[in-house]
């Protein structure tokens, strides 16, 4: 009887002392600066900053920066899903194109895909184009690579099943190969979520006329620190957000793998 | 005898391992398997005995010798070969009553019908209240049934089983045993069955086929006599006991023969193709 009452109550104190550490180190930020630790240049007041951000927030500057680094960052991100599942499963499915790619993908994994961006930049300008062409690339071959690996490893007794259930070539690809590499595509696009966010606000730091990345360098530039605090906690929040959401999706997703 | 629904002709299978160098699995295996006959292979781990029955299924390339089914050679699986594996290989994305429906839809049978049937083949291997659940929540001698229902429901000619109730305790393989039994007898299908354990061979099978170590030939092929239907008192019968430790013997020199080539080549690769 007493066990049906704790759990809540134990949830409730872990969740408490889960946030404590960070709850800790904002009122070690305010106190620091609010007590002259360190000089207002270098950090700038917490409370200060989030009233800075209420007010961007109203102005509309935040939905209008946020939105243009959603709008880059969801189209790259969503581009790099489709072509890299498809290639991916496809260089598992057929020898020819996984020989033809293997050595390509080989070479350009552990290439910085930071490094394409001034490159982008010439090629398609300072505006969407080139901010979703990095997140593109950048994003291809994580996905690339769980969705091959993913569909290599998928365990020889469940295509032989389904073959000898009389599924086609086509079918046991469509039906069995795909759902079975689904749980190691998905924790893929994981991390191609996290590299998007990266490769967007640095591509929007280095050259942009909007977006989070540019709100960032420009309020830093201008020496509005607390807004330029805002602007980063911002894109901390909007990846935070996003990473939970799809964790969530993909818990739902992959239901039938709870015991 | 009736006339043979599943011929092996001088069967012989090498594969590369992955430390390389070629491995030779089977050599020579002939075996007639007659309709509706129930025929077990036996052997030391490592014998090919799986090996034979992916060739029969049509998964692996046959590059050496003959295997005809109803006549027709093998050339690739196919509905007429139902396969039961020691691991269930369940759809885990699917529930019971999904999984069951899976060769129906694929082999043509209308909707209604389909139904209909998945449900008599889920009350068949006792899973009723059960269609909608997912193969992780079910322990594992529930998802061999499923494994068994989803197989035998598209009807087919022969059932080819790799050590299905391996994976089992030793409670769940004995009653399992029994209710396949009693599916055989009611279903009647060619079984070829391989498993390592003898007693298992004898209280299901008509005849035993005792394997040598590899490469895996046939050493002999016994008939094992017994009355059916058979029930689990079979196996303190005289009868089965002797039969048992007839087979027992034959597969023993074979396992031993087996651990003295592993211990003096250490043994490089073994297992590499049955596990």
């Amino acid at each position: 009887m007493t066990k049906s009452q704790c759990p809540p109550r134990g949830e409730k104190v872990n969740a408490v002392m889960r946030y404590l550490p960070i709850a800790l180190l904002l009122a070690a930020w305010e106190a620091a600066s609010r007590l002259g630790w360190v000089p207002e240049s270098l950090l700038p007041s917490l409370s200060g900053v989030v009233a800075l951000w209420w007010r961007l927030l109203r102005e509309g500057e935040l939905f209008a920066h946020g939105g243009a680094s959603l709008l880059r960052a969801g189209a790259g991100l969503a581009l790099s899903i489709l072509v890299g599942t498809a290639l991916g499963i496809l260089m598992s499915w057929s020898r020819p194109l996984r020989r033809a790619l293997q050595p390509l993908v080989g070479i350009l994994y552990p290439l910085p895909k930071s490094a394409l961006i001034p490159i982008l930049m010439i090629w398609l300008g300072i505006g969407h184009l080139s901010k979703v062409a990095v997140i593109f690339l950048g994003c291809l071959l994580p996905v690339v690579l769980s969705a091959f690996n993913g569909a290599n490893g998928v365990d020889r007794t469940l295509i032989w099943s389904g073959q000898s259930l009389g599924a086609t070539r086509r079918q046991v690809l469509r039906e069995i190969v795909i759902p079975a590499a689904l749980p190691e595509i998905l924790s893929g696009i994981r991390i191609a979520l996290a590299l998007s966010f990266i490769l967007l606000v640095s591509s929007e730091m280095l050259a942009a006329r909007e977006g989070l990345g540019f709100l960032i360098s420009f309020l830093g530039e201008a020496g509005n620190y607390e807004g330029m605090f805002a602007a980063v906690f911002t894109v901390a929040g909007l990846g935070f957000a996003a990473d939970r959401a799809y964790l969530a999706t993909v818990r739902r997703a992959l239901r039938w793998r709870e015991a | 005898m009736a006339r043979a629904k599943i011929v092996l002709d001088r069967v012989g299978y090498t594969y590369t391992s992955p430390v390389g160098g070629p491995v030779r699995a089977l050599d020579g295996v002939s075996l007639d398997v007659g309709e509706d006959e129930f025929v077990a292979l036996v052997g030391p781990s490592g014998c090919g005995k799986s090996t034979l029955l992916y060739l029969v299924g049509g998964f692996l390339p046959l590059r050496e010798g003959r295997i005809a089914v109803d006549g027709r050679p093998v050339e690739g699986p196919g509905p007429d070969r139902g396969i039961v594996f020691q691991h269930f290989a369940l759809f885990p994305w699917k529930t019971v009553r999904q999984n069951v429906l899976y060769g129906l839809e694929k082999v043509g049978v209308e909707p209604a019908r389909r139904r209909e049937l998945a449900q008599r083949y889920i009350e068949m291997v006792k899973l009723a209240g059960f269609e909608d659940v997912y193969p992780a929540q079910l322990s594992g001698g529930m998802k061999q049934r499923v494994a068994i229902a989803r197989t035998l429901v598209i009807d087919p000619g022969v059932l080819l089983m790799d050590e299905p109730f391996g994976a089992l305790d030793a409670q769940t393989r004995s009653l399992l045993q029994e209710e396949l039994l009693s599916i055989w007898g009611r279903t009647r299908k060619t079984v070829l069955f391989v498993t390592h354990d003898v007693r298992e061979a004898v209280y299901l099978a008509d005849r035993v086929a005792v394997m040598t170590a590899r490469p895996g030939r046939i050493k002999a092929l016994l008939e094992t006599r017994l009355p059916r239907p058979r029930g689990a008192d079979l196996q303190r019968s005289p009868e089965f006991v002797e039969r048992s430790e007839e087979i027992w013997k034959l597969v023993r020199e074979e396992a031993e023969r087996a651990q003295t080539t592993e211990a003096r080549g250490r043994g490089s690769e073994v297992g590499a193709q049955e596990k």
